[in-house]
């Protein structure tokens, strides 16, 4: 008989290290390999070795069915403590809601005669229901351990959902103005654009296996030279083609020291950081402050696409946007085709995950790291210039962490570019939120809405990223032996 | 004569100081040379009367080169002048390298247990916001309870917001450069926030700006100069963080999780409360940084009062503070020493039209040759004469963001 690995006592949860990737292959517990173990365990020490084997094939199931793995349980409880919290918050804003809640469809600026009608809800009620749902799924997380996997599923959707319609309610009920929710929807798309730029540009890196920790800095950079040859050209697409040239630029550096010369390379991409704000800041004190011309890019245009605007209430959210918004969502399905559908994109996941392997079979793992890193630059180039295009000026510090948030999104998105868009999506959404709540004149404090995306990053970067993957040679610098 | 030279060698080896290389020496000072060489070209590109000059450089190049050469030696003369030139200057670059120190050894101790704290910005937020609170709402203390008081506050303040990345990197596996980012953000917030509360506003303004912290709470310092307690403590902690790494139980194991994590659980020590406990020392020493901003008087006589972008960029400083310094903590020291040159040179040097971003730019170049000796070769073939030695990671080890 083989020889189980038994849990040994010493093993508590608390002094297991978290997988590190740079010494051990990280282990991964799949859900039903913990079980297994224990069952293999039950059996050896039944006193009766030589029961008949559907016994034990009994016994085995029986323990298949109620034995849960001690990192399930870890899961499943803290999601289950969170929701409860959540709940307990929901619970609290019940009797700070006044009055019905006005959600608008349309904007305000619609005319009247194509404008969809508001839609009134009495406040208590909605927030009451938004509880129950909250708690509802909080007890199926914290005693549900036989619940089926999709039952799960919908009591996080619903969670979620109730979250966020209890908060809206309680933030608009007995307000003067309405809730827009189409504005709050077609403001999601605008926020997350650069976001999802940022987050491709990390994608294609990792996935190569190069971490890009100074997607801020290609952002920044590339911000910075959009404006200025946008105010010398006065084109949109040449401050495009500036941004993404000064993104490319920037990624080249990445690729230099990280893949030439070896570099740490979390260190180098926080260093490439501080260098882009060092030099833009520089550059726009000793160039743009003189001469303030030079600080005038030009701004994109809404260009509304012809049939599908005018479909009520999606056209407006959907089809009504910039460019580069439009850009962003089409470069998903490119990312994504050029990932999972060419050949180069099977080298560039091949290199991020077995670089030996790779070059065992003749691919140049230098060649397809630049390669990634350097289409990686394209799209943080365009992230970049999404700043300038909807402000019209570059200020020190234009992206304000959106590169970091991007790095977020890359590692709850699971390094997979559409799960990273829809999480770059949320942070859009999120930020949207913020600045909409805002407007609502709600008693809660500005500052505690515009922290709302660095709350929501470490919650779920706590509660997911210890079940989530990276490539595997993520960070390991390839040396051909 | 004919005896072989290897027994004199190795019994000469131990009379060298065991830890200078001098490999390492040379590419850190013509890491500095080449930013330096690097900034006067941005300076002379970014400058408007010297472009004007460049127009015209085929017909008369004299006077663009003169042009240039006049600008480049305004621009350094300044700032050498501004950390240099005088005990007011030096004791102005003490003052300012003291945060970046502290800081600085708090990202580097982190480094050598395998983790990347990017937080120190906001740990020094929060040491600058707590040591300032109890230095202003507090009165009537003496001196020697009330500073002790406040310092503690600070320390205690950081080490809590650097624990918390510990723990949940411990528990939950949450990668610590991800959660720091985010912290920063939240301690950033927290203070614009708590600025605009009853709690830390200066009653007789509209602005966010804190009360002065009191006299009993200031660091003292030696009269006429910014030479104040803030850099012997700076020394202190230094000394401190050498011990603590070199000589107990508690460095070891910072070490070993360091350079082998599964090692150092096969041997039976806690990775978990490592990290809690490192992450909490780290961010205690940013925390202290913190503090000497807040309490340490910068210019003049009394600190600066607590303000939202007090801190300024310490935290992320630091970061290249600890790398330039190798993360040991006399390499911390002096490079500490030389960034608080940069800064109190960069104000100075502001004043002549150059702009103190570019302290800043250098600052990164620095960095970026250091880590990169290769690279450094390369640009300067001279170098390559010398023996090659292994460069010694800064970091002990970092990985996937996972």
């Amino acid at each position: 008989m083989s020889n189980p690995r038994l849990p040994r006592p010493d093993e508590v949860p608390g002094d297991v290290p978290a997988p590190d990737r740079d010494s051990t292959p990280p282990q991964i517990v799949t859900p039903q390999q913990a079980p297994q173990e224990m069952t293999v365990t039950s059996v050896l020490n039944e006193p009766t070795a030589d029961a008949p084997t559907d016994q034990i094939a009994a016994a085995q199931e029986v323990h298949l069915a109620t034995t849960e793995s001690r990192e399930n349980r870890t899961a499943r409880l803290s999601t289950g403590v969170l929701l409860a919290l959540m709940g307990l918050v929901l619970l609290r804003l019940i009797f700070a809601t006044h009055g019905k809640a006005t959600f608008a469809l349309s904007d305000a600026l619609v005319p009247q005669a194509e404008r969809l009608p508001d839609i009134v809800l009495p406040g208590v009620p909605l927030v009451v229901v938004a509880t129950v749902v909250m708690l509802a799924a909080a007890l199926a997380f914290l005693f549900g351990r036989r619940l089926p996997g999709w039952v799960r599923g919908v009591a996080g959707a619903g969670a979620a959902t109730a979250l966020v319609i209890g908060f809206i309610t309680w933030a608009a009920a007995g307000r003067p103005l309405p809730f827009q929710v189409s504005n709050q929807l077609a403001g999601t798309l605008v926020f997350a654009t650069p976001l999802v730029f940022g987050a491709l540009a990390g994608v294609l890196c990792e996935r190569s296996g190069v971490v890009n920790v100074a997607i801020e800095g290609q952002m920044l950079t590339a911000a910075f030279t959009a404006t200025l040859v946008g105010a010398v050209t006065k084109s949109v697409t040449a401050m495009l083609v500036g941004a993404v040239l000064a993104g490319v630029l920037m990624a080249a550096v990445l690729a230099l020291f990280t893949i030439k010369y070896i570099v740490d390379q979390v260190v180098i991409g926080v260093v490439i950081n501080l260098f882009a704000s060092g030099l833009t800041a520089f550059l726009f004190k000793a160039i743009m402050a003189p001469k303030p011309q030079l600080n005038e890019a030009p701004l994109m245009e809404r260009i509304p696409i012809p049939v599908l605007s005018d479909i009520p209430f999606l056209g407006e959210v959907l089809f009504r946007q910039t460019w580069l918004v439009y850009l962003a969502f089409v470069s998903v399905a490119v990312v994504s085709f050029l990932l999972y559908r060419t050949k180069w994109g099977l080298r560039v996941r091949a290199v991020g995950e077995h670089p030996q392997a790779a070059d065992t079979v003749g691919i140049s793992v230098t060649a397809t790291r630049w390669s990634a890193v350097l289409v990686g630059g394209v799209f943080a180039g365009l992230g970049g210039a999404f700043f300038p295009a909807s402000t019209g000026l570059f200020n020190d510090d234009i992206t304000v962490g959106n590169g970091f948030i991007a790095l977020a999104a890359v590692i709850m998105g699971r390094w997979k570019p559409i799960l990273a868009a829809c999480m770059a999506l949320f942070f859009g959404f999120l930020q949207q939120l913020g600045s909409q709540v805002q407007t609502l004149g709600t008693p809660i404090n500005s500052q505690w809405l515009i922290l709302l995306p660095y709350f929501a990053t470490i919650i779920a970067v706590a509660g997911l990223v210890g079940r989530v993957r990276a490539p595997a040679s993520d960070g390991i610098p390839y040396v051909k032996a | 004569m004919t005896e072989s030279p290897t027994p004199d060698r190795t019994a000469r080896r131990p009379v060298r100081l065991a830890r200078v290389d001098w490999s390492e020496i040379t590419v850190t000072v013509f890491a500095l040379l080449l930013a330096f060489v690097i900034g006067a070209v941005l300076m002379v590109i970014a400058d408007t009367e010297v472009q004007q000059k460049f127009t015209y450089f085929f017909a008369r190049p004299g006077d663009a080169l003169t042009a240039s050469v006049d600008k480049i030696s305004t621009s350094y003369g300044a700032l050498f002048r501004g950390a240099f030139g005088g005990i007011g200057p030096i004791t102005n670059t003490m003052a300012q390298s003291a945060p970046l120190i502290c800081a600085g050894l708090g990202v580097g101790l982190a480094f050598r247990a395998g983790l990347f704290n990017i937080g120190g910005q906001g740990q020094a937020i929060m040491g600058a916001m707590f040591g300032a609170l109890v230095g202003f709402k507090l009165t009537g203390l003496p001196l020697v309870v009330h500073l002790p008081l406040a310092i503690l506050a600070g320390v205690v303040a950081g080490g809590i917001w650097g624990g918390f990345v510990g723990f949940l990197k411990a528990r939950t596996g949450a990668h610590e450069v991800i959660v720091t980012i985010m912290m920063n953000y939240i301690a950033g917030g927290l203070l614009s926030f708590a600025l605009t509360q009853a709690l830390f506003r200066r009653p007789d303004r509209a602005d966010p700006i804190a009360p002065v912290v009191a006299w009993n709470a200031t660091f003292p310092r030696i009269a006429g100069t910014q030479l104040h307690l803030g850099f012997l403590l700076a020394l202190v902690a230094a000394f401190v963080v050498w011990l603590v790494i070199e000589r107990t139980s508690l460095g070891f194991r910072i070490r070993a999780v360091g350079s082998n994590p599964s090692a150092s659980a096969t041997a039976g020590m806690s990775v978990a409360n490592t990290t809690m406990v490192t992450m909490a020392l780290s961010g205690a020493l940013a925390g202290l940084a913190g503090v000497q901003v807040a309490l340490g008087p910068m210019s003049g006589a009394t600190p600066t009062p607590l303000t939202a972008g007090l801190v300024g960029t310490i935290g992320f400083d630091a970061i290249t503070v600890a790398l330039l310094g190798r993360s040991r903590p006399l390499g911390t020291v002096f490079a500490g020493l030389l960034f608080g040159a940069l800064h109190a040179g960069g104000l100075v040097m502001q004043g002549t039209g150059t702009p103190k971003e570019l302290t800043t730019v250098l600052q990164a170049l620095v960095v970026m040759f250091v880590a990169t000796p290769m690279l450094v070769r390369t640009l300067l073939p001279f170098l390559r004469a010398r023996r090659a030695r292994r460069a010694v990671p800064a970091v002990a080890s970092s990985g996937g963001l996972a």
